[in-house]
């Protein structure tokens, strides 16, 4: 493939990235002293070593051992012997917004044709130098290669004469078989640095004159501090400062919270200090806040008709005069990401400079909104990605930068700003809390001819703009509005729910709710009508075809940013999943063999994943997950392991929301404090093996990071079903009301 | 206070309060950050270091108790990173985030010490005390089985 090297040549949405491969353009003057600088992203330096600059953020996905390999496939060079450098926020990466599973499927083509420029450059020089057309030349092993002539010039020996050259108008993509590392099991990059606790996450960097902060924050959103009493805390040893932070004003947006930080030599002093704080609060508005009222109050609103989001047909006409109407109600909690890393941020801000070091999945966000925090251009602030000690979404917030830059201007000194656990789980970007009705027609022979979902959750709006009451397409989006469904009749509609504290994303955000009513009503459905889970799951996605926003119902389909030109829905992909993962569960025989399984099945950013847990009681009669199948269709997979990897970690993270999670306000506070009342999945129950099959493809690629988390409650407490009979509609399990 | 402790093989005095815990003392006064904070409360295991060869949680441990005693961190673990847990973690592919896996590795190596074959309820009960939240338990546990003697 030929692609244009300027903005026009570069897919749609992603022109930014294209600032930084023309920027070689500025060195062909030669002022780049000998070093070959083809774009941003790619420096051959006097020693001929070939460093790649990854722009997005590493927080466990593993994209530091995937795009840069990326890059250095398509311009020949050896993935081992690459340095790898982390790239500060700069738009002239192009996008750095490490969420919404994008790294790969936005970035696949560009990093390729970020390498095949700097290769195209190469042969053009080595082409110059021995006298030949560049056509029959070609790179392989950090060196371009004369088939003909039977000759290799390293890279450490073009890459001056390349680096003078202009940057070429066109170049071509290798063909995908000449890519020798893609696809395959990638080495794990940064595994020694982890093992041996070399890796620096934000809390690991330490500047002279440092003082650590810890803040008391407002226990309810915009709450204010009343008034408060610090002769204690600059009491304590290690203690220097004492500083009031602005109260908060809507919209929450991405701001500091409010509040007073302790600033100390260093952590222990900083919490004792805070620990010592007598603050008087003023609860303000939301000091009335309690969420198992609130989700009450979402499920009446779900019991009535709301805002139509997706129709077709006459749902409420058939529904009406149908043979038999199946009702149910689901209710997901509030989550919280507890990201094993709490936020950290390290600042040091000068009268015009501002310098930081995040655990950010979003620098140019955390760039721009420190910039305007502190009231300086951009161009003054560098934002240094450390590695984030997992982000789950949380860290593409930056109100704890800002807190670091606020606090560092003012005690004139660097500061870093350690957020604890508590601080980490009670003053959120919170996965929302959700009520969900469905309703399904049957008609006299079992068959569903309407459905109703009716939805009602705050929406991640609500913390941007307060008055936003109802989900965004793109928030329905996530298996609601893009479900394919084989029924004639269908009707969606939303109900009214303001937000109430900070909503956020959370590992694959709104699906994680929508796929868990979606796939327990459809098995809930088979078992009325006596059938087979999936067969009944089969039949109402319906025969394999590509869905349009006409069949569904909807003026368009936001498709996680995709056209669905390229990444159609394709219920075909769907079939294969479930095909595959059941198949390699051993679906057929399980009942016969009294082993207890439950499928689920979703697509969510732009991938297909079936899941099939199967469980039974522990000794205490307790729910126990003993193994999973994963079956993922993500198109073309770029690093094999990690790919692997991120199934497997989706899989305990499902695991975490079905048996565990639960974020509950009382007084517009956070109930839960640390690990003791909010638990995660622990290695005692863990399953003896998670199964993934990664379907073969060449199609373009989806996402991986969080399409595996979706499917997984649902599929765990359809087998609690198949085990008990127990069909669970409220997560997690501990929250249940079951029968005794 | 000087407070004297052996740390990864070296004696050395430490200027610190004695009930401050020795995770801050390592990672605040001296500088060794591969042991992490994660929740303070000793409910994660992030902080996991030895103490005369025993896994403690260094968040809840007071420097005073390791006075006269011998710590190991991660960095101390093995002089060139190839402690046979790091090597079977590396080829594992284990870590993710990474930022639980020195807490991991250290409750995994006081498992080894006392119970070189462990099996996997060993295993489990050992570890159960390390939080991953990227879920990296089933490599873990392979993991640990690798670097076991069989």
């Amino acid at each position: 493939m030929s692609f244009e090297v300027t903005r026009r040549g570069f897919l749609a949405g992603l022109s930014a990235a294209t600032a930084g491969l023309a920027l070689g353009v500025r060195f062909a003057d030669g002022s780049n002293k000998g070093l070959f600088i083809p774009n941003a992203f790619i420096q051959i330096g006097h020693d001929g070593i070939v460093v790649i600059t990854c722009h997005r953020s590493e927080m466990g996905q593993g994209i530091r051992s995937s795009l840069p390999v990326l890059i250095a496939d398509e311009m020949g060079a050896d993935p081992a012997k690459i340095v790898v450098r982390q790239g500060n926020g700069d738009p002239i990466y192009g996008d750095q917004n490490t969420d919404g599973s994008t790294s790969i499927r936005n970035f696949y083509e560009v990093m390729r044709m970020v390498g095949a420029v700097a290769r195209t450059m190469l042969i053009t020089a080595a082409a110059q130098r021995w006298r030949v057309a560049p056509d029959g030349l070609t790179t392989k092993m950090d060196a371009v290669i004369d088939p003909a002539g039977k000759r290799s010039l390293p890279f450490a020996e073009v890459a001056p004469a390349a680096g003078l050259l202009p940057v070429p108008k066109t170049a071509m993509l290798r063909p995908r078989a000449e890519l020798v590392h893609v696809g395959t099991e990638l080495p794990l990059r940064d595994g020694p640095a982890y093992v041996t606790g070399t890796a620096q996450f934000a809390a690991d960097i330490k500047l002279p004159n440092m003082l650590v902060a810890v803040i008391a924050r407002p226990p309810a959103l915009f709450g204010k501090v009343a008034k408060f009493d610090s002769a204690a805390a600059r009491a304590v040893s290690g203690v220097r400062q004492i500083v009031e932070l602005p109260a908060l004003t809507p919209p929450a947006d991405s701001k500091p919270l409010g509040g007073v930080a302790v600033l100390a030599d260093h952590t222990w002093g900083a919490m004792r200090g805070r620990a010592k704080l007598a603050i008087e609060w003023d609860a303000g508005p939301n000091g009335s806040y309690d969420s198992d009222e609130y989700q009450k109050l979402l499920l009446a609103a779900v019991r009535q008709p709301g805002l139509v989001q997706r129709t077709t047909g006459d749902a409420e006409k058939v529904l009406a005069s149908t043979a038999r109407v199946i009702e149910a109600e689901y209710l997901v909690p509030h989550l919280v990401h507890a990201p094993m890393e709490p936020p950290a941020a390290l600042a040091t801000v000068t009268d015009d400079r501002a310098e930081l070091w995040v655990c950010s999945q979003d620098p140019q966000g955390a760039r721009e909104d420190v910039a305007k925090a502190l009231g300086m251009p951009e161009a003054n602030v560098t934002i240094h990605v450390t590695f984030l000690g997992g982000g789950f979404g949380r860290k593409s917030i930056p109100d704890f930068a800002i807190e670091a830059a606020l606090l560092s201007r003012a005690a004139k000194a660097p500061v870093r700003v350690q957020w604890t656990r508590e601080d980490e789980i009670r003053h959120a970007y919170y996965h929302t809390v959700s009520a969900q009705h469905l309703t399904a027609g049957l008609d006299a022979s079992g068959g569903v001819v309407a459905w109703r979902h009716r939805l009602a959750y705050p929406s991640i709006g609500s913390t941007f703009a307060p008055n936003t009451v109802h989900p965004s397409a793109g928030e329905l989006g996530q298996g609601v509005l893009d479900l394919p469904l084989a029924i004639p009749n269908v009707r969606v509609e939303t109900g009214s729910a303001p937000g109430r504290i900070r909503i956020g994303w959370l590992r694959s955000v709104c699906n994680i709710q929508q796929a868990f009513a979606v796939q327990s009503f459809i098995a809930e459905l088979a078992h009325t009508t006596n059938r087979d889970p999936r067969d009944m799951l089969m039949t109402i996605l319906g025969t394999a075809r590509m869905v349009t926003p006409a069949e569904q119902g909807v003026a368009k389909l936001g498709n996680y940013g995709a056209s669905l030109d390229k990444h159609p829905i394709d219920v075909a992909r769907y079939h294969r999943v479930i095909e595959r993962v059941t198949a390699a569960a051993k679906w057929e025989t399980a009942k016969a063999s009294g082993r207890a399984l439950g499928l689920a099945v979703h697509r969510s950013f732009l991938s297909y994943i079936a899941v099939v847990a199967e469980v039974s009681r522990n000794p205490r009669g307790e729910l126990r997950v003993d193994e999973a199948w994963i079956a993922a269709d993500a198109g073309t997979i770029i690093n094999v392991d990690r790919a692997r990897a991120q199934l497997e970690g989706a899989f305990i993270f499902g695991m975490s929301a079905a048996l565990h999670g639960a974020i509950t306000i009382k007084d517009g506070a956070v109930v839960q404090r640390n690990f003791r009342d909010y638990p995660v999945v622990r290695m005692t129950e863990v399953p003896k093996q998670i199964h993934v099959d990664l379907v073969p493809s060449e199609g373009p690629p989806g996402g991986i990071g969080e399409p595996g988390v979706p499917p997984v409650a649902p599929a765990i407490m359809n087998a609690w079903f198949a085990l008990t009979g127990n069909r669970v509609r409220e997560l997690p399990l501990v929250r249940a009301k079951l029968p005794t | 206070m000087m407070i004297k402790v052996t740390i990864n093989g070296a004696l050395r005095e430490v200027d610190a309060e004695p009930d401050m815990p020795v995770l801050w003392v390592l990672r605040d006064l001296l500088g060794l950050t591969g042991t992490k904070y994660g929740c303070g409360e000793a409910l994660c295991g992030a902080c996991t270091v030895h103490l005369d060869g025993e896994a403690v949680r260094a968040c809840v441990t007071p420097i005073r108790r390791a006075e006269g005693r011998a710590l190991t961190t991660i960095e101390g673990l093995s002089p060139t990173g190839e402690h046979p847990l790091q090597k079977a973690w590396t080829e594992l592919g284990v870590p993710q985030c990474g930022f639980c896996q020195a807490g991991q590795i250290m409750s995994a190596a006081a498992l080894l010490a006392v119970n070189p074959s462990p099996s996997d309820e060993d295993i489990d009960r050992s570890l159960a005390g390390n939080i991953c939240r990227c879920g990296t338990y089933v490599r873990i546990r392979a993991a640990v089985k690798k670097a076991a003697k069989p």
